[in-house]
């Protein structure tokens, strides 16, 4: 790298290096067709490259490369999740974000603040407890923690036993992280690219060719591809493009809204979360509060932010961060999240032969990009499902063996 | 704030509604199977654009049907329930066996 450098240095011209496979005309057929280069989409062609040595593939998007949920969500990384099958897969992932830099090349920002979620009452004290030995059963790093260690942890946050939800304890998870969201999906993008992987951006799908009940292509408005088989890695859209494959999913859409304040000095390390006043703030290292995350309370695939969202995100924060109160607000903005039952997504077979969902990922998406990735580009290249997934099947919905999150989910519906 | 005709109260803050899914023929439990009663359970269309939805009321607990835009985010008619179902739906009562029936 040093030596890279300073023969870069010492070069009369600078070339600027091309990061994605420049545009090219679409092929008639492909190996494999992905729907979708957001985060999941990227890491999955990346995978199929890397691991499994398929590189005929059309990575496709109807916008841009990481214009949809991968630039909206707020870069939260953690496993503290509750069920056997969720901890364990991503514990994988969080695992996997470690290295990713050191694997690109290629600095994604991951920065391992911690993440402390908060109990304003009894019960949540109890399901903290649960989720805590759950987790340290399956290696992940979590702990009860009380309002000593709080003050500790984050000593700017509000915790007078007067305030209206006092807090009472916490739930503190050292493997808690946040990365660069725009650079993970680069990262992945530049590697599967390397590979041979084309990118193909404004290009959409619009219908799903299928015969005999397997698919053999997609059509798109830059015109038809034969292919093997088809991923759809659609967060926002999982329903709209399912529908266009015959597959009907139990999915709603909500927007999930955000906002990021001015600039302070660094006061705040862990991300902190609050189930019950329904808020999760951190601060970046520029020193923005990124604040999350507030549903509007009915189904929509319009991306505009309200006032009314804005107002109960900003009375939360204000809860636990009352130093916030002359905070400017500097942006706002909403990511459609596909919610399913049971808050876990939906990865896998389908009812179509070699057309595989990744899908469902509401507001849990991000942090699972590695290891739904890995996990789907496996069951692509091989046809088996990686027990890591079996249990997120579609399939689980008519078994009613539903894989229940919405306790460690964040956001609340 | 944003504002929804309820059709007994006329128009109020929508933050007095409650959002109630999408409207759908009723599935008789008794004569179709597990996977149907899956379906009528957790699946939807979810669509994009036109849909027909069951609003409530919160303070007067009335439930009406919305005709919304999900890409627009706009409510283009509201209406009772009655101009839906015109004619009320009952289900046979089952002795044994229930939805796996």
């Amino acid at each position: 790298m040093p030596f890279g450098l300073l023969k870069y240095g010492l070069r009369k011209q600078h070339p600027g290096q091309h990061h994605f496979t420049p545009s090219k005309p679409l092929k008639s057929h492909y190996d494999v067709v992905i729907i979708g280069a957001g985060g999941h989409g990227c890491s999955i062609a990346y995978y199929l490259a890397k691991q499994h040595g398929i590189t005929d593939i059309a990575l496709i998007d109807k916008a841009y490369l990481g214009g949809g949920n991968t630039a909206r969500n707020t870069a939260v990384i953690r496993s503290n999740y509750l069920t056997e099958s969720g901890v364990n897969f991503y514990r994988d992932s969080v695992e996997l974000y470690q290295g990713l830099s050191n694997e690109f090349g290629y600095n994604i920002m991951m920065e391992n603040r911690g993440q402390l979620t908060l109990a304003h009452s009894d019960a949540a004290i109890r399901s903290f407890r649960w989720r805590a030995e759950v987790n340290q059963h399956l290696g992940v790093r979590s702990e009860l923690v009380d309002r000593q260690t709080i003050r500790e942890l984050v000593p700017n946050l509000n915790l007078s036993e007067d305030s209206r939800f006092p807090i009472l304890a916490g739930l503190w998870h050292a493997d808690g992280a946040t990365a660069r969201h725009d650079a993970v999906v680069w990262g992945y993008a530049r590697g599967a690219c390397q590979r041979g992987v084309e990118l193909h951006q404004l290009t959409e799908a619009q219908g799903i060719e299928i015969e005999a009940g397997r698919v053999v292509g997609v059509r798109t408005n830059r015109g038809k591809i034969a292919c093997g088989a088809v991923v759809q890695a659609v967060a926002g859209a999982s329903s709209v493009v399912g529908k266009l494959a015959g597959i009907k999913l139990p999915i709603h859409s909500f927007p999930l809204q955000a906002m990021v304040t001015q600039p302070y000095k660094p006061v705040v390390t862990p991300h902190v979360s609050s189930p019950h006043v329904h808020v999760y703030v951190h601060q970046t290292s520029r020193g923005e509060f990124v604040i999350g995350g507030g549903s509007d309370p009915y189904p929509l695939y319009h991306t505009r932010a309200t006032l009314d969202q804005r107002e109960i995100l900003s009375a939360a924060t204000l809860e636990l961060f009352p130093f916030l109160a002359q905070a400017k607000v500097l942006r706002q903005w909403a990511g459609t999240t596909d919610m399913t039952p049971d808050y876990s997504p939906i990865m896998g077979l389908s009812p179509v032969e070699n057309y595989y969902l990744d899908a469902g990922w509401g507001t849990w998406g991000f942090k699972a990009t590695p290891i739904s990735g890995k996990t789907m580009a496996e069951l692509v290249a091989t046809g088996k499902v990686p027990a890591l997934i079996q249990p997120f099947e579609l399939e689980r919905f008519y078994r009613f063996q539903q894989v229940n999150e919405a306790g460690a989910t964040a956001a609340s519906h | 704030m944003k504002l929804l005709r309820c059709p007994l109260n006329g128009l109020r803050n929508i933050a007095e509604f409650l959002y109630g899914g999408e409207v759908h023929p009723l599935t008789d439990p008794s004569h179709h199977g597990a996977r149907a009663w899956a379906e009528q359970v957790f699946f939807d269309d979810n669509a994009a654009g036109l849909v027909l939805e069951w609003w409530c009321h919160r303070p007067t607990s009335y439930w009406f049907i919305a005709e919304r835009n999900t890409l627009t985010d706009q409510v283009l008619r509201t209406f009772a329930s009655s101009e839906y179902f015109v004619e009320s739906v009952s289900f046979k009562r089952v002795s044994s066996g229930g939805p796996n029936a």
